[in-house]
């Protein structure tokens, strides 16, 4: 694997693969050295043209757990917020001798471009572009579903996913589809996994020609909680300015209608996990008690965010060939 | 390609008992012992091992003792070669601090894998004494590394070939030694 | 001047013939006895030189992507004797100086006739009217009006626009884009853009805005012409709004007859134009329409940009194509499933382009008119390769594509400014004079 841009890339044998790889890699936090040496002389770039302190710092975690030397590129602030082209940053990056270009920009497809171009000859993850893709993100969320359908601990070392997918689970994606570079990962990578999807959203957050998707689509929320039987509701950030653009009346409206309220957590079976790529509006898409319950694995979300940004790190920089 | 067998299922056996008799002679007893696999077969293998040995010593729990360790993400070269997914490496709950680490592997070759092993263990923990047992020793090293306690020591070419066969991956046990018809040629396993 | 006799032509794919040439008009074969050149044209394709509605050639303002004598030098490579510049300039092609200035720099690059458009509104702002008459009656003689790059969004101004052309038997030629449904916007709306995540552009928008237009001219009774049409809806209101006897024009591009959104998923922002490419039943639907008649002409939207404004990531990236150089191929190409002759290229190419524009010079090849003829081989094999191409422009978005016609001859007022496919002199209007001497 020398890029990851989008989960549509994976096979299942890839994905598998991938958070195999992320389980091995929960284990270096049981070591009493916490670092691999896997990496060691390599360059990580993070390359953020949008800011997205809590991406960057998950990748840079990782980065350095596996004993990568770390640059944090930030737009703001730097010459391409003076009008420097993508194409000069990233063959300047080239020259500093990055192996790996981790990449987060507002614009869909910058990281494909990077890759594509013969600008640099790095590895490139995308990070989050646009309102396309945010693959380690549907990964670790993959990563964090196999853990509690296999009765494994949410997080950390220790559990018995390795080698499973997610046959014959449901899960539930609900709120701005239409915005989320998380949703189309996950769809893709959901569905390659063998899980069937689920898209719970206001008819205007929903992308056009939605329904040649590999997913179900409600835009009733109770509706569908009656029709499935959870395994994960995960829960979208919505952001507030989109009432301005009339995707919706106001926030209360959004809320009832879409939201994960009390009365619906309360309906909700034993086993649904809850799930969140953060950060939340409490109170607007979730609520606390949901945030804040036992089924909540939205903290666990974040901390398997670690492990397998190393697994995919250490996949796009080992080994001349192959996949796992 | 020619092929000769080195060890039976009974002679593996035998070396395995006789391994398992010498670790708790050196280590007088079984206290504070940790017995290692490195994958693939030194996993089954180091299994055996502690199986003997708590046949051996009555009170032994194989589950407190018995281990695996990969080595891929330390190994030399990473950088090269195809991409390797790591093994699962699992340390008994006790830890190995202080503890007596015997690592088991099933051939020791170049010894580039115990050195890699050996990173492994300093970075998980601090042992008082690290032994190395392999099934066979085939001679050529390329690192200053001698194993403690040995199956068989077998004299060997480089270009030659041996191999392990374990029931639980490989549905019997034997130990061959292979090499090529011709000189220079190629064998049928890369 | 000159005269010269084309000989052995295969005129408009009907006849073997010769064609005369003096003055800088064509005349009767038979009286031209002792010509000064003769051009061997056998197996080679006559039609009447290729007028372009729709060209960007950026001066004054963008010299660095285009100026009008590099346009004009695409333009004669690509067979066209007459281009019509786009009024998106810096400053605004909104007044008679900055048409006459395009104007004179037409003739002073003389590889093709230069016909400036003028600005709809001021500044292409769509709130107050340009000086229509003035840029009508200028020495450039502007009779097609457009903000394009823009659509005259305001129905009210709109509504003017239309009813005061017709002081001059003026047309206004619609870029129809509703800018609310496109805010943002990076390419069609569909099941693309809805994976790529890249903001939609819905073909309402464009229908939206010529179903309007077509009401508007019929109620005030004028001409409409609407610009590189682009979806299947489109070409049906246009079907609508003619056989309701509305004077509507239409018009594709070369890229909407041939690519499709499919080509986004690259993020190669090559394939990023305004209107996006569509999908493949709207290129479909542009093929029946030109076919049928319903689409009148090819514009090529020529629009180079510098490399550094397609160099970049695709949501910063400019939108356009240049096509020129490439135009008659890639039609050719697009419609070799239809019953589509080299008489039809001509009609859609030429003269009816000439006859919307008012160009009685152009678009024939009728003894008396201009001089004006293009010789195509139709059996060349040829990849495109746009670095070899006279424009500036490198955002062609046909690049390796095989194509089996080939511009070999352009031949402008009498006089050739490509032989055998190269750029020779321009025209000796460059010294002074007119086209016809």
């Amino acid at each position: 694997m020398k890029h990851l841009l989008s989960t549509a890339d994976l096979s299942r044998g890839d994905a598998i693969g991938l958070l195999d790889v992320a389980e091995e890699m929960t284990q270096v936090s049981t070591h009493s050295v916490k670092k691999l040496p896997v990496l060691r002389g390599h360059t990580v770039v993070n390359l953020f043209f949008e800011d997205s302190t809590r991406t960057r710092i998950s990748f840079e975690a990782a980065a350095k757990r596996l004993s990568a030397d770390v640059i944090n590129f930030s737009a703001k602030g730097s010459s391409v917020s003076k009008g420097e082209s993508l194409q000069d940053t990233a063959q300047t990056l080239g020259a500093m001798g990055a192996d790996a270009v981790v990449v987060r920009h507002n614009g869909s497809g910058t990281p494909y471009r990077l890759a594509t171009t013969g600008w640099i000859d790095a590895g490139v993850v995308n990070a989050g572009d646009g309102t396309h893709e945010h693959p380690t993100q549907a990964l670790l969320d993959s990563f964090t579903l196999r853990r509690t359908l296999t009765g494994s601990p949410a997080s950390g070392p220790g559990g018995n996913a390795r080698g499973t997918d997610l046959a014959s689970t449901t899960v539930a994606v609900v709120g701005d589809i239409l915005h989320s570079r998380v949703a189309r990962s996950n769809v893709h990578l959901l569905t390659t996994l063998g899980a069937r999807v689920v898209l719970i959203a206001p008819p205007t957050l929903l992308p056009w020609g939605v329904e040649t998707w590999p997913a179900e689509v409600f835009y009733d929320f109770d509706e569908a909680l009656d029709a499935h039987d959870f395994d994960a509701v995960m829960m979208l950030r919505v952001q507030f300015e989109r009432m301005h653009q009339s995707f919706f009346p106001n926030t209360r409206e959004y809320s009832r209608l879409w939201g994960m309220t009390s009365a619906r957590y309360n309906r909700l079976p034993e086993h649904t996990a809850i799930m969140h790529p953060g950060p939340m509006n409490r109170g607007f898409e979730i609520c606390a008690q949901a945030a804040d319950s036992p089924r909540a694995v939205i903290l666990n979300q974040v901390e398997n965010g670690v492990a397998v940004r190393m697994a995919v790190l250490y996949s796009l920089l080992t080994g001349k060939e192959g996949a796992l | 390609m020619r092929v000769r067998t080195v060890l039976n299922a009974d002679e593996i056996s035998r070396a395995i008992t006789r391994i398992a008799h010498e670790i708790l002679e050196s280590n007088k007893g079984a206290g504070d012992l940790t017995i290692l696999g490195i994958p693939t077969r030194g996993v089954p293998l180091a299994q055996r091992l502690t199986a003997k040995i708590a046949d051996i010593e009555p009170g032994v729990d194989p589950a407190q003792i018995c281990g695996s360790l990969d080595i891929t993400m330390y190994r030399d070269d990473l950088r090269h070669g195809k991409l390797r997914a790591p093994e699962p490496t699992h340390i008994p709950s006790g830890g190995i601090d202080g503890r007596t680490v015997v690592l088991v592997d099933d051939v020791l070759f170049s010894g580039r894998t115990i050195r890699a092993a050996l990173d492994a263990i300093a970075d998980i923990g601090r042992p008082a004494a690290v032994r190395l047992a392999v099934l066979v020793d085939r001679g050529h090293r390329s690192l200053p590394i001698r194993a403690d306690h040995v199956g068989k020591n077998l004299p060997t070419a480089v270009d030659e070939r041996v191999f392990v066969g374990l029931a639980e991956i490989d549905g019997e046990d034997t130990v061959t030694i292979s090499w090529p018809e011709t000189a220079g040629a190629e064998g049928d396993q890369a | 001047m000159t005269s010269l006799l084309i000989r052995g032509a295969n005129i408009l794919g009907q006849e073997v013939g010769d064609i005369a040439i003096s003055d800088g008009r064509f005349v009767d074969v038979t009286t031209l006895t002792s010509p000064d050149e003769v051009i061997d044209a056998t197996g080679l394709i006559a039609l009447p030189g290729l007028v372009d509605l729709h060209a960007h050639l950026r001066e004054p303002g963008r010299e660095d992507a285009e100026t009008v004598l590099t346009g004009s030098q695409s333009a004669a490579r690509g067979g066209f004797t007459a281009v019509h510049a786009m009024a998106n300039t810096a400053p605004v092609a909104d007044t008679a100086g900055v048409v006459e200035q395009v104007y004179h720099l037409g003739r002073e690059a003389g590889y093709t006739e230069v016909v400036p458009i003028g600005a709809v509104t001021v500044g292409q702002k769509g709130t107050q009217l340009a000086e229509l008459g003035a840029m009508a009656r200028s020495a450039a003689g502007v009779t097609i009006f457009s903000d394009d790059g823009l659509c005259v969004f305001d129905p009210l101004i709109m509504r003017r626009a239309l009813e005061y052309v017709k002081t001059f038997d003026g047309v206004i030629a619609q870029h129809s884009q509703e800018p609310r449904l496109t805010e943002g916007a990076q390419m069609n709306e569909g099941v693309v853009s809805a994976e790529l995540g890249l903001p939609g552009w819905p073909a309402v928008a464009e229908e939206a805005i010529i179903a309007r237009d077509i009401l508007l001219a019929e109620h005030v009774g004028s001409r409409l012409h609407i610009c590189h049409l682009s979806t299947k809806g489109a070409v049906d209101l246009v079907r609508w709004g003619k056989s309701r006897g509305v004077q509507v024009t239409a018009e594709v591009t070369p890229h909407h007859l041939m690519l499709t959104d499919e080509l986004v998923r690259s993020f190669d922002p090559v394939y990023k134009v305004n209107p996006p490419l569509r999908t493949q039943a709207d290129v479909d639907a542009v093929r029946a329409g030109l076919a049928d008649g319903t689409i009148d002409i090819v514009g090529t939207d020529h629009a180079p940009h510098p490399s550094e404004h397609k160099c970049c990531e695709w949501t910063a990236a400019a939108m356009g194509m240049v096509g020129m150089e490439t135009a008659l191929p890639i039609v050719v190409e697009a419609m070799t499933d239809y019953d589509f002759g080299w008489a039809d290229i001509a009609r859609v190419m030429s003269r009816t382009p000439a006859e919307i524009s008012g160009l009685r010079e152009q678009g024939s090849l009728e003894i008396g008119t201009g001089a004006n003829l293009v010789l195509v081989d139709p059996e060349a094999s040829e990849r495109i390769t746009p670095g070899a191409h006279a424009t500036m422009g490198r955002n062609n978005p046909f690049a390796g594509i095989e194509v089996s016609s080939r511009i070999v001859h352009t031949i402008l007022y009498g006089h050739r400014v490509v032989t055998d496919s190269q750029l020779s002199d321009p025209h000796p209007i460059t010294r002074g004079g007119t086209w016809i001497a």
